[in-house]
């Protein structure tokens, strides 16, 4: 069954064509590698599919909905959150306060002006689960500023999912990290969302052994156009979508 | 600790004034009390949102008006009734104001609300037969809690009774707002000023908790200047004129944006200094001008942020 539709997507940035038709369906439960080479419009597609960027022409739809244009607050009330490639945290809340800012949002109650916050039981119980999935249980009094730069990006995938979406996306989750921490991360957010109940994952990843290792299904773009979608050992076979996309790297 | 007493020790300062300070001090601290009111809600905006209001004036002068129009042409001088009245009627006008307002951020949103000041400004001007024109409208002496105390002459009316009436006001208004900080809406705030495209991702309409710390801000101004009306006796346009505006924003930077008595501090300080000043010299704006360049470059944090080395929440 289709979550996330985007049907022929096209984005320019003035004369700039970073989508060039792009149409993708992704159902409940897969999870998505988006790879292709620097500029190809991964981000681009991802800022479209949420809704950060209206496209030029074409129309996503979640859940049956045109979102186009509904914004990111919509989106996460209807189950969709995304993570950002990169580093984007409160700098001065701490590690506790930004993810209860997901939760308080997502409970509906962000704007209750009176009540205590320290006061939210519910509210703290989830932050403390949520923080501890991601191993940042040690770190919630912590100003997010002052974390290590791979703690901040957790952080911030963390938030996401504290929303309890349906689908999310992340835009290169493991870029700036190690190649040792990078399944260790991976690790984390399968499992997260395991038990957040979380059914979709679409990712931008440049990791080709975390993109074979991990996905469903492989989308690979090039300049602007899907040129391969289909599950991993068929994107493996073909030699030609290989070199373009992968390059060097896997050749 | 160290904050706790001295809070305490103020406070206790503050109870006794009328017993140790002279007539002139405490009549120093009537406007001191009623700007840190209005900065309660002007720092909402700024320090915990985010949002630096250059109009801020314009809910001030709403409220001293208010309490001009009330007492000189409705005959109405119980003073809660005109604190009710002055929060109502700022509500009403932030309502377009805020909605407009909000839809821009930093420089533009700045410029918006002193557009609007401005605006409040030319009508007080021009409207001789409502707002009294460059007149302006006196303030009556108001009832408190129905008393009128008719005993006392007007220095002893302010310095006692009315003196107790704006602290305690002040103590209600800095009780509410620490309350709205510390709610589970004054965490979404602070999310707001942080970065405010994550916090719409996680499920924060930024837009609509923008317009709320307005119209929280706006209430608070008003207060404030129904307040600051009584010791004046006077609403008269430079109450809406943006340098007005400009003291207010002075004055929150002065005591510390980032600390939540900064505002308090920041009035009280900020009045006394005025005052020390224009006894010296008649270039006291300019003495004061230098001073704001060298709190903004030195001293970014204010006197709170001098004497908290930690940054609070
Ligand atoms: N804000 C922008 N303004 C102009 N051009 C942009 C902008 N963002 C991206 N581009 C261009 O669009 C193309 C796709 O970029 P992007 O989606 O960031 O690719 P990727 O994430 O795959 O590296 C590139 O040619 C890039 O230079
Ligand atoms: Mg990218």
């Amino acid at each position: 069954m289709t979550l996330l539709e985007a049907v022929d997507i096209r984005m320019f940035y003035g004369s700039v064509c970073a989508l060039d038709g792009v149409t993708l369906r992704i159902g409940r439960g897969e999870f998505v590698s988006i790879i292709g080479p620097n500029g190809a419009g991964k981000t681009t597609l991802v800022n479209v599919l949420t809704g950060l960027l209206a496209p030029t022409s074409g129309t996503v739809r979640f859940k049956g909905e045109d979102v186009g244009g509904v914004g990111p607050v919509r989106l996460a009330r209807l189950g969709m959150a995304r993570a950002f490639q990169l580093v984007n945290v409160f700098p001065a809340l701490t590690v506790g306060e930004t993810i209860a800012v997901a939760v308080l949002a997502r409970l509906g109650r962000g704007a209750r002006l009176f009540a205590a916050l320290a006061g939210e039981r519910r509210v703290w119980d989830e932050v403390r689960s949520v923080a501890e999935l991601f191993g940042l249980g040690d770190t919630l009094a912590r100003p997010a500023r002052t974390l290590p730069q791979g703690d901040k990006k957790l952080l911030d995938v963390a938030s996401a999912f504290a929303l309890h979406p349906e689908v999310i996306l992340l835009d290169e989750p493991t870029s700036g990290v190690s190649t040792a921490d990078k399944h260790a991360i991976m690790e984390v957010l399968v499992q997260a969302a395991a038990r957040l109940g979380i059914h979709s994952i679409i990712q931008v990843e440049h990791d080709m052994d975390i993109v074979f290792g991990y996905s469903d299904r492989i989308v690979a773009l090039h300049q602007g156009r899907v040129l391969a979608d289909g599950r991993p050992a068929e994107l493996q076979a073909n030699d030609a979508v290989m070199a373009t996309v992968v390059g060097r790297a896997h050749a | 600790m160290i904050a706790r007493v001295a809070g305490a020790a103020a406070m206790l300062a503050l109870l006794l004034a009328p017993v140790l300070a002279s007539p002139y001090q405490l009549t120093l601290l009537l406007p001191a009390f009623a700007y840190a009111i209005a900065l309660l809600g002007l720092n909402l905006l700024f320090g915990t949102t985010g949002l630096l209001s250059f109009g801020h004036a314009l809910f001030v002068a709403l409220g001293a008006y208010t309490a001009a129009w009330l007492t000189t042409r409705a005959g109405v001088l119980a003073l809660e009734a005109i604190v009710l009245a002055a929060a109502a009627l700022a509500a009403v006008i932030a309502l377009p104001v805020g909605l407009l307002c909000v839809r821009y951020v930093k420089i533009s949103f700045g410029m918006l609300t002193l557009a609007f000041g401005m605006l409040f400004y030319s009508f007080l001007y021009k409207f001789y037969l409502v707002t009294g024109g460059d007149e302006g409208i006196r303030v009556l002496r108001p009832r408190l809690l129905g008393q009128t105390f008719a005993g006392l002459d007007k220095v002893g009316f302010l310095t006692g009774p009315f003196y107790y009436y704006a602290l305690a006001l002040l103590v209600l208004a800095a009780l509410v707002m620490r309350r709205i900080v510390r709610s589970p809406f004054g965490l979404s705030l602070r999310a707001i000023r942080e970065n405010p495209d994550k916090a719409a991702f996680v499920g924060v309409s930024v837009r609509r908790y923008r317009f709320y710390a307005f119209m929280i801000a706006a209430v608070f101004g008003a207060v404030g200047g129904a307040l600051l009306a009584v010791p004046t006796g006077l609403a008269d346009p430079q109450l809406a004129y943006w340098t007005h505006s400009g003291n207010l924003v002075f004055m929150l930077l002065l005591g510390g944006f980032h600390h939540f008595l900064g505002p308090v501090v920041g009035a009280v300080v900020f009045i006394f200094l005025q005052d020390a000043v224009m006894s010296l010299t008649a270039y006291w704006r300019f003495v004061f001008g230098a001073l704001l360049a060298v709190v903004v470059i030195f001293f970014p944090g204010g006197l709170l942020g001098l004497l908290a080395r930690e940054r609070p929440a």
